[in-house]
């Protein structure tokens, strides 16, 4: 435990130092600039795209991609059996991947952050209920809480992200919770209770920063995880709907022609393989960079 | 045959780190002789233990023994084979640790820790079956009586954390004289303990030894330990010796100022109220260390002359040290 | 382990599994949709026909009722009629888990045999060639999205080089009776060895699929956990009593390493369960989890309810089962 003597002050510069750590970690920067890569081609996708991704043209059905004879250069990949080009439909692809990811990992680190804070700082009975919630959630595995949801709620982009968050938030409440009770015993915080602060300001003033490095770590790790189950949802047929074009579906459209166009499948799944590979490396380097003890 | 029976000459121990290369054992000479008890003294980090470890080729990456000869009863045991390596340890030179706790294997029984020793190395077990079965089962209860375990039979089928400290400490004591080595090398063998167990388990070492007329290599930090159980002593400072000779006589009259220091800092039951006298400053830092006498910057006694290297030199008949002071003294 | 112990752990399951089942009753109690008008689809029905067949669901009662009801029921396996097959979804379940159990259980011994010598050999190892070659490999099977690499498998060593089956249990041509519902079992009792061949065969590309990501997983924490050991002062104790570099690594090293691995084993065959949908869907597996997935397009809600309770009873209880692992096998931990 080297984080329990940092005064608030202290963490600041301890940010910053570890920040650098991350730098010097060559193969965990190029990674997180594949993300980055990534985040600019979901956010400029209608002006990088090199076509509609709905755009279907029944001439170029299942048109095989440049290097192969029959393709042609402006549809470097190929196309679907639509006849839709589909780099582009990867491009687009990146935004529902990366919305999803994202706004799943916000919604679930604020309430997790908060019920962590609540749970650990207050225990008592608020403890008790969450607690208990924590471990009811953790009783499901996560793909079939989330297919059971999905039945439930219908398809959809606002109701995946919900199925999701519903149970991604156990896990920083989790990391919260821990955290904030060693840290609600240290000197400082002492001193700030003495010194009759709220309880709300001391949660969220002098115990939520120190817990922060722990939880960015498990956010950028669990990002990766919920990138993945997005694309499983959509793979089953119960993500965001047709014609939107998100990876897990490309690849599950791709299945009925393995025989005949390999590509179809083969590159979506690709984009989902890197952006996830890339995103754990970097996180794996962010994670020795701020949090020792959970490197080896 | 000289009676010398471990004979070290030049060792030298490098580690490999991030912040550079750590010489932590600087061209040190040992010599056990038979049946006797040697003490080796040094605070921690000054390449005591990592002397012996040299010694039985059990320095682990990023640590190498880079030079020296190490002769065993005359056979250079530097170039013995790693399967060479393996039947000298355990059968003709054994170790303890520091703390049973830890060194005693938590997931297997005690009988089991015993008997693989006896298994590895015991030629005179019948070859196989029942027989040697219950002869192995045989040796592991004497030896539990031997360093004095009561209802042994029952003890073996038992777990390390099911036992006390001292228990423990004993066990660990069995299992490496399960073969009757020629020489035992106790590694702090009671600073994990009690003070009242610490005395029992020092007296079963020099106890056994006497039995078994084995040599003890008895590692330590405590001088009154050695002042009451060891034959000669060696004083180990940042890697090299500084001084050796008779316990009697180092302890009586030393001659490297780190001695000197050491005894000083040693609190007097008879003479409560007296100031101790802890020597000043830091072990210097083991990488990069200029060719100077290593002591220099905490010895009072430093002078210029002390910037050059510093031999040992015999300090009597049958002593040594590594000081400049000692040519002076007689002139 | 005390008798007592262990009841007051049995106990402490007690909530957990309560809490899972309100939250699954809750989850298909919201379900938009009515499910009297569902299993009436086309046919034309008369009101009075109607609300008997409400009340015979006993969908006309409050909340609270209708969830202890449920819950009665469930206790003796009860889950109501699946409106699809017209058959109890009990009988549905059993008749379509041997499959799912038995691709698991392959998965689970594929995962182990490969991930806990290879973590053994690159904490050997460490930081040689296979080290890092194994280090990048976990890392790319808990990134591979297990959909993706199942079909590329397919495409491979099915579509191409024709060497496995694209998809099924078994060929039709392999005519097998049902004994215990496990294939290799039930080939070996007919004393069948080609047939048994031949569901090998359809085993082998599901099973690495589904095992993929937790070989990588079991790879790393037996590397990490192997490496952690070897540091043992017992370790050095062993190797200064002159035993067998074998001896050492396997009795001394790895018994104390595996105990992590074993429980971790235990949690991830866990999310096996979730993997088989996947799985299963890509493969034609005739298992539950696809099961599961074709159900929930056929709106046929009871047996979702049912499957996704039975699945988060299995979990909860392979948890437990981990626990009760770790601490059998650490003779330290005392209960």
């Amino acid at each position: 435990m080297t984080m329990t003597a940092d005064t608030p002050a202290a963490s600041e510069s301890i940010f910053r130092r570890n920040l650098s750590n991350f730098a010097a970690n060559r193969l965990a920067m190029a990674c997180g600039l594949i993300v980055v890569l990534f985040a600019v081609m979901a956010v400029f996708a209608p002006w990088i795209a090199p076509h509609d991704p709905n755009e279907t043209d029944l001439f170029r059905r299942l048109q095989p991609p440049a290097w192969i004879a029959g393709g042609e250069w402006s549809f470097v990949l190929g196309c679907d059996a639509l006849g839709r080009d589909i780099l582009s439909r990867i491009i687009y692809g990146a935004r529902i991947s990366i919305f999803i990811g994202l706004a799943v990992i916000l919604v679930a680190t604020t309430v997790g952050i908060l019920a962590g804070l609540a749970a650990g700082y207050l225990r008592g009975w608020v403890d008790v209920v969450i607690s208990r919630l924590v471990d009811i959630l953790l009783g499901f595995p996560y793909l079939i809480f989330a297919i059971g949801l999905m039945a439930m709620m219908g398809p959809g982009l606002w109701n995946i992200i919900l199925a999701l968050a519903y149970k991604e938030w156990v896990i920083p409440a989790r990391v919260v919770r821990g955290e904030t009770l060693v840290t609600r015993e240290l000197e400082y915080v002492e001193a700030a209770r003495a010194l009759g602060a709220s309880r709300t300001h001391i949660m969220l003033r002098e115990i939520l920063p120190n817990v922060l490095s722990p939880v960015i770590v498990v956010a950028t790790i669990r990002m990766a995880h919920v990138i993945i189950l997005e694309a499983s949802l959509s793979f089953l047929g119960l993500g965001v709907q047709p014609p939107t074009a998100s990876w897990g579906s490309m690849v599950s459209d791709g299945r009925a022609f393995i025989l005949e166009a390999w590509w179809v499948s083969t590159f979506p799944g690709l984009a989902i393989l890197l952006l996830v590979l890339a995103i754990n490396v970097a996180s794996q380097g962010l994670r020795d960079a701020f949090d020792p003890r959970f490197s080896e | 045959m000289t009676d010398a029976l471990l004979e070290v000459r030049g060792l030298r121990t490098v580690f490999e780190t991030r912040a550079g290369r750590v010489c932590a054992v600087d061209g040190v000479d040992v010599e056990v002789r038979r049946g006797e008890c040697l003490g080796i003294v040094g605070e921690s980090g000054s390449g005591k233990s990592v002397t012996f470890a040299s010694v039985m080729g059990l320095v682990r990456a990023p640590g190498r023994v880079e030079g020296g000869t190490v002769l065993f009863d005359g056979r250079d045991l530097r170039a013995l084979t790693p399967a060479g390596m393996r039947a000298v340890r355990g059968r003709d030179i054994a170790m303890t640790m520091q703390d049973a706790l830890t060194a005693l294997n938590p997931a297997l029984t005690v009988g089991e820790q015993i008997a693989e020793v006896l298994e590895a190395h015991d030629e005179t077990l019948p070859a196989r079956g029942a027989a040697r079965r219950a002869a192995i089962r045989k040796t592991s209860v004497d030896m539990l009586g031997l360093v004095g375990i009561p209802s042994a039979e029952t003890r073996l089928k038992q777990y390390p954390h099911e036992f006390s400290g001292g228990m423990r400490q004993r066990i660990m004591i069995a299992i490496a004289l399960a073969c009757r080595p020629k020489l035992l090398i106790a590694d702090e063998p009671t600073t994990a303990l009690d003070v009242t167990i610490q005395a029992q388990v020092l007296e079963l070492i020099s106890d056994i030894r006497a039995r078994l007329g084995m040599s003890v290599a008895l590692i330590t930090h405590d001088l009154g330990v050695v002042a009451e159980h060891c034959d000669r002593v060696m004083v180990m400072y940042a890697g090299q010796v500084v001084e050796e000779g008779p316990t009697a006589e180092v302890i009586g009259a030393p001659r490297h100022p780190y001695t000197q220091g050491l005894l000083a800092s040693i609190p007097r039951p008879g003479l409560r109220g007296q100031p101790i006298h802890p020597i000043e400053g830091q072990v210097p830092d083991l990488i990069d260390l200029p060719p100077q006498c290593r002591f220099y910057s905490r010895c009072a006694q430093r002078r210029d002359a002390c910037l050059a290297p510093v031999d040992m030199r015999a300090a009597g008949p049958l002593r040594r040290a590594r000081c400049i002071l000692i040519g002076e003294d007689e002139a | 382990m005390s008798l007592s112990k262990l009841l007051e752990r049995i106990a402490q399951l007690l909530p957990v599994l309560l809490g899972v089942s309100v939250i699954v009753f809750v989850m298909m109690a919201l379900t938009p949709g009515d499910p009297v008008q569902i299993m009436i689809g086309d046919q034309s029905i008369t009101p009075e026909q109607e609300a008997e067949l409400r009340r015979g669901l006993g969908l006309d009662r409050p909340m609270i009722e209708r969830f202890f009801i449920f819950l009665g029921n469930a206790v003796q396996f009860d889950f109501g009629e699946s409106f699809y097959h017209r058959r109890p979804v009990a009988d549905v379940i059993a008749e379509r888990l041997p499959a799912t159990i038995e691709l698991s259980l392959v998965a689970l011994i594929v995962a182990l045999v490969t991930a806990i010598p290879l973590g053994v050999l690159a904490a050997i190892r460490k930081n040689s060639i296979f080290d890092r070659i194994a280090t990048v490999g976990s890392l790319l099977g808990v990134s591979l999205p297990g959909f993706w690499f199942g079909i590329l498998l397919l495409m491979l060593f099915a579509v191409h080089l024709h060497i496995l089956p694209v998809s099924g249990r078994i060929g039709f041509d392999s005519e097998v009776r049902m004994v215990t519902g496990f294939l290799l079992i039930d080939t070996l009792l007919a004393g069948n060895l080609r047939a048994f061949g031949d569901a090998l065969a359809h085993l082998i590309l599901p099973a690495i699929t589904l095992g993929l990501p937790m070989t990588a997983i079991l790879m790393r924490v037996t590397r990490t956990s192997m490496l952690e050991v070897l540091r043992q002062d017992y370790v050095t104790f062993a190797d200064a009593k002159g035993l067998s570099r074998r001896r050492v690594l396997f009795r001394h090293a790895l018994k104390n390493a595996l105990i992590p691995t074993v429980s971790v084993a235990a949690i991830e065959t866990g999310s096996l369960l979730g993997g088989n949908m996947i799985v299963e869907t890509v493969f034609g597996w005739p298992g539950l989890g696809r099961l599961v997935v074709e159900s929930i397009f056929l709106r046929n809600y009871p047996l979702v309810q049912a499957a996704v309770l039975f699945y988060a009873v299995t979990y909860v209880l392979l948890n437990f089962v981990a626990d009760l692992l770790y601490t059998v096998l650490n003779p330290r931990v005392k209960l």
